[in-house]
């Protein structure tokens, strides 16, 4: 790995990620979207992103927190991932941070399962900690992930 | 330098993999009419031009394959031989270890370590059988003539004078014959090679005349090179970005007509009627780019149909008729698997061996005929054999012994729907498993990979006769038009193909329009019972509210079967352009993908056989395109039905064939016994086990009856007695199934006697009781 990292970070609840900037495509603020019935809530809507389709996935569902309240809307994180495009909606973006691999440490045994699922492990900064999310993993659901595992 | 030849070596293999495709057909064509000058010549060409590039590149094992092919195929061409079907075998042999060698080009960078010695080895062998049997061109000319022949390719410094020849072949470039001697016959250079073939001459008498005038086949080929300068290879890739821009201008332009239809501005109303017009024509030209003929994947059949049909032992010639006809690219990648399918089917199953059609007074060849036609914004494409048929009784045998479909229904089964069974699952008629196909897997894979694409796939067979495969698709699979309607605040898009009717129910309509049937909605369509499904509740979004009194019933067809979706609004029909969901999304079958509306919101897309499905409409289980379709398509007259009816706690008419009913019965409660956890009777000496179809029913309370009415249900020499409340009727009718309520112990309802009547499944409610009668009574017989 190189030395210095550069995470894009947000907010989740109490918690602050960060993605590798190289997996963010772009920022965006709340978009009005599409709700796709049947699908798990973990799926929050469809957005156009310039006329491409992209799933919104509502991290906050998907790591089993308590919903926003509506007056609060959240960002878009727009993410590559192998499978194509898809947004995270998250609380509130944070800064672009430099982070020394020195300060890496693999997730807490004693984190709840599902963060510790999505989470490749944990950057000690000097105010609080940073949660390196895994990109390809949040976007699994749970519906596919037994699915996955045995492919 | 490196660069340069990267781009030397992607031309070659570009341009040898749609030179293999025209040897495939030629050969097979060569065949058939193995002293086509013109057709060996152009083979002789093509085989050349690889042998020198992959000299001139460094290909060693290429060179030595096709040299050793070229040599034979120059005495092919120059008439020293003959061409029969072992050296067709042996030569296609090497086209497709040219093939293979080019794979591994293009994959591995290198040619591979294959040794082609064995097909070199059966290359050699060409034409040696019919020297010592003819013996027409002496041993002495051979000899004479070989020298030259390996002196070409043998010297490598020669390699720059072999390229040219493809050139030399044409005849305007008639010098440069001389300096490749051996390649061409010009009478004037050689007159002694002339002597040399009386065979050909006897019966092509212009053929000396050939070098020196152009044969048709030269003519073609200087025409192809014309055809060559004005046309250009794109990247496949940047068509379908291309494609994908067209997309998004469809999108933006409805998005300014929306604003220019509100707008008082004459300007920007002209200026977005002439975007709207420009737009149009744009994106049809843009989609005629992406068309191919469909020809393109049809070269592969002869060369297919031919080596299988030498594996069965069966002589086969193909026919191919509209292939000029064009279909978008994706289409044509989605087909080719199914097409394929079907040949094998034809020919493994379809065509006689030869002696059983000369014994049937055919030709002792059989046809197997490709067509494709335009016809309403669909491709037909249809693939007919002139084989023996399908025979439907030994089709129904074996859906039956297969588990494929319940004993009493496949005997009531017209031709058509028996034709239908070869697409369910795990069905295979041959009596032997051969290696092209039988093994259970083949019509329904067809049926599945068109279907995935919008398709649909019908077969009809006569016997004796043939066979024949007709699939239909759309043309193109990026924009399709959609009806748009809203449900629970959404809006949903319904491709237009689906499309039956619209169907409004206003005001006293609306509260009286809709029956229900055990909780079943139904709507009586000009009298035929058409399912409704709620589209609210199938995607478990809110409902309309009180106080609503508009029905919208889109009427939509899945499979064979139609129904209604009701739907809060109906806006209206626009062209859509089809994207894909995410993956996260995949796994939803209601819908087919998403598109952006004119407002930039994005709507999804129903998949109206995944609703149907999904509502329970069309089952998805193996049981899928063999129920009753709604409207059968032939007028042939409707099989009449004796029915019994009755009345079971419940519901209030019930039917059963009356062939499955043995005896009805009265028995008194007291002689009700227990054994076993059930309840049996003594009945004629042995045990009858009952069955009450008040348990069945949700809800529904013991019926207490005194006597008990029992229908006892015989097969196979076992019974068993279906305790019901009331014997009502015996009537013989036209009988309808609609498929409404399939599945929960029923096979459908119809209308017997002017009113809605259940049909129960005696299988399933036997099964449910008793999961072992089938079986005990199979070992039984």
């Amino acid at each position: 790995m190189n030395d210095a990292q550069k995470l894009c970070t947000f907010t989740l609840a109490d918690l602050v990620f960060g993605v590798e900037v190289m997996n963010v495509q772009e920022v965006l603020r709340f978009q009005p979207m599409t709700r796709v019935p049947l699908a798990s809530a973990t799926v929050r809507g469809l957005i156009n992103l310039r006329g491409q389709i992209v799933t919104a996935i509502d991290v906050r569902a998907r790591l089993g927190f308590s919903t926003l309240s509506d007056a609060h809307e959240p960002m878009n994180v727009v993410l590559c991932t192998k499978d194509g495009v898809v947004s995270l909606l998250v609380d509130q973006i944070g800064d672009v941070l430099e982070v020394e691999p020195s300060t890496f440490e693999r997730p807490p045994t004693t984190l709840p399962a599902v963060l510790r699922d999505v989470v490749r492990g944990v950057y000690k900064l000097e105010h609080g900690l940073l949660l390196l999310l895994d990109v390809e993993r949040v976007v699994l659901l749970p519906e596919h992930r037994g699915v996955e595992d045995a492919a | 330098m490196a660069v340069e030849d990267d781009e030397i070596m992607r031309e070659f293999l570009i341009e040898s993999r749609e030179n293999l495709l025209g040897l495939d057909r030629d050969f097979v064509a060569l065949e058939q009419n193995p002293r086509d000058h013109a057709l060996l010549s152009r083979i002789f060409r093509c085989v050349h031009t690889i042998k020198g590039t992959s000299g001139f590149l460094n290909l060693p094992s290429l060179e030595k394959l096709t040299h050793v092919g070229e040599t034979q195929l120059s005495r092919l061409r120059d008439g020293e031989i003959l061409l029969d079907t072992q050296a067709t075998s042996a030569l296609l042999a090497m086209v497709d270890g040219v093939r293979r060698v080019l794979a591994s080009l293009e994959t591995l960078g290198s040619e591979g370590s294959e040794d082609f010695s064995p097909i070199i080895a059966e290359l050699a062998k060409i034409g040696q059988k019919q020297h010592r049997a003819s013996a027409a061109p002496s041993p002495a000319t051979v000899a004479a003539k070989t020298p030259p022949r390996v002196s070409v390719p043998a010297a490598p410094e020669l390699v720059a004078a072999v390229v040219t020849p493809p050139v030399a072949a044409a005849p305007s470039a008639a010098p440069a014959v001389a300096s490749a001697p051996s390649n061409v016959p010009t009478p004037s250079a050689h007159p002694a090679k002339v002597e040399r073939l009386p065979v050909r001459q006897a019966t092509r008498p212009a053929a000396p005349a050939v070098a020196a005038a152009p044969s048709p086949g030269e003519q073609d080929a200087a025409r192809a090179a014309s055809v060559a300068e004005t046309a250009i290879r794109v990247d496949v890739a940047l068509l379908d970005r291309v494609m994908n821009l067209v997309g998004e201008l469809v999108l933006a332009r409805n998005q300014i007509l929306q604003y220019g239809a509100k707008s008082n501005d004459p300007g920007l109303v002209n200026a977005s009627q002439r975007l709207n017009l420009l737009t149009t024509e744009l994106q049809a030209g843009v989609m005629k780019t992406r068309m191919q003929p469909i020809g393109n994947v049809w070269t592969r059949f002869p060369r297919v149909v031919r080596d299988l049909a030498n594996v069965c032992g069966k002589s086969v010639h193909v026919e191919l008729e509209g292939s000029g006809t064009e279909l978008d690219r994706s289409i044509i990648e989605a087909i080719k698997d199914p097409l394929m399918h079907a040949v094998r089917n034809a020919i493994d199953h379809g065509i006689e061996s030869a002696e059983r059609r000369v014994a049937a007074g055919k030709p002792a060849s059989g046809r197997l005929t490709f067509r494709a036609y335009h016809e309403g914004g669909q491709v037909n494409i249809e693939v007919s054999d002139d084989g023996g048929g399908i025979n439907t009784d030994k089709v129904r045998a074996r859906a039956i012994e297969r588990g494929l479909v319940a004993h009493e229904r496949a005997l009531r089964m017209n031709e058509r729907e028996l034709l239908h069974l070869i697409f369910l699952p795990g069905f295979s008629t041959a009596e032997s498993v051969t290696h092209l196909s039988g093994r259970g897997v083949g019509m329904d894979v067809v049926k599945t990979n068109i279907e995935k694409i919008g398709g649909t796939v019908d077969i009809s067979s006569e016997r004796g006769i043939g066979t024949t495969l007709k699939i239909k698709i759309p043309l193109t699979l990026a924009i399709i038009p959609a009806l748009i309607v809203a449900s629970g605040g959404e809006r949903f898009a319904i491709p237009q193909v689906n499309l039956l009717e619209l169907v409004r129910l206003e005001g006293a309509q609306s509260r009286r329009g809709i029956e229900t049937l055990h909780g079943t909605p139904l709507y009586r369509l000009r009298g035929n019972l058409l399912p409704l499904v709620f589209l609210n509740e199938t995607l478990d979004l809110p409902g309309p509210g009180a106080g609503v009194d508009v029905i919208n019933i889109v009427v939509l067809q899945a499979d064979d079967r139609q129904f209604g979706l009701v739907v809060d609004g109906i806006s209206d029909t626009e062209e859509i352009v089809v994207k894909p969901l995410g993956k996260e999304l995949k796994r939803l079958d209601v819908f087919a993908g998403a598109t952006i509306m004119g407002d930039g919101r994005v709507a999804l897309i129903l998949d109206v056989l995944g609703v149907a499905r999904h509502a329970g409409v069309v089952s998805g289980g193996r049981d899928r395109g063999v129920a009753e379709p709604v409207a059968p398509t032939s007028a042939q007259a409707e099989p009449r039905e004796m029915l019994l009816l009755f009345r079971a706690a419940g519901s209030e008419r019930m039917a059963i064939p009356l062939a499955l009913v043995a005896r009805l019965e009265e028995l008194a409660p007291e002689r009700v016994e227990r054994a076993g956890g059930r309840e049996v009777v003594q009945y004629r000496g042995s045990i009858l086990p009952l069955i009450r179809l008040d348990e069945d029913r949700p809800n529904g309370r013991r019926a207490l009856y005194d006597p008990l009415k029992v229908i006892v249900y015989s097969e196979h020499g076992r019974s068993v007695g279906l305790v019901v409340d009331e014997i009502l009727d015996v009537v013989d009718e036209v009988v309808r199934v609609e498929d409404a309520a399939a599945g929960r112990g029923l096979r459908g309802m119809a209308i017997v006697q002017g009113k809605v009547t259940d049909l129960l499944d005696v299988h399933a409610a036997i099964r449910r009781h008793d999961p072992a009668f089938f079986e005990r009574k199979e070992a039984a017989a």
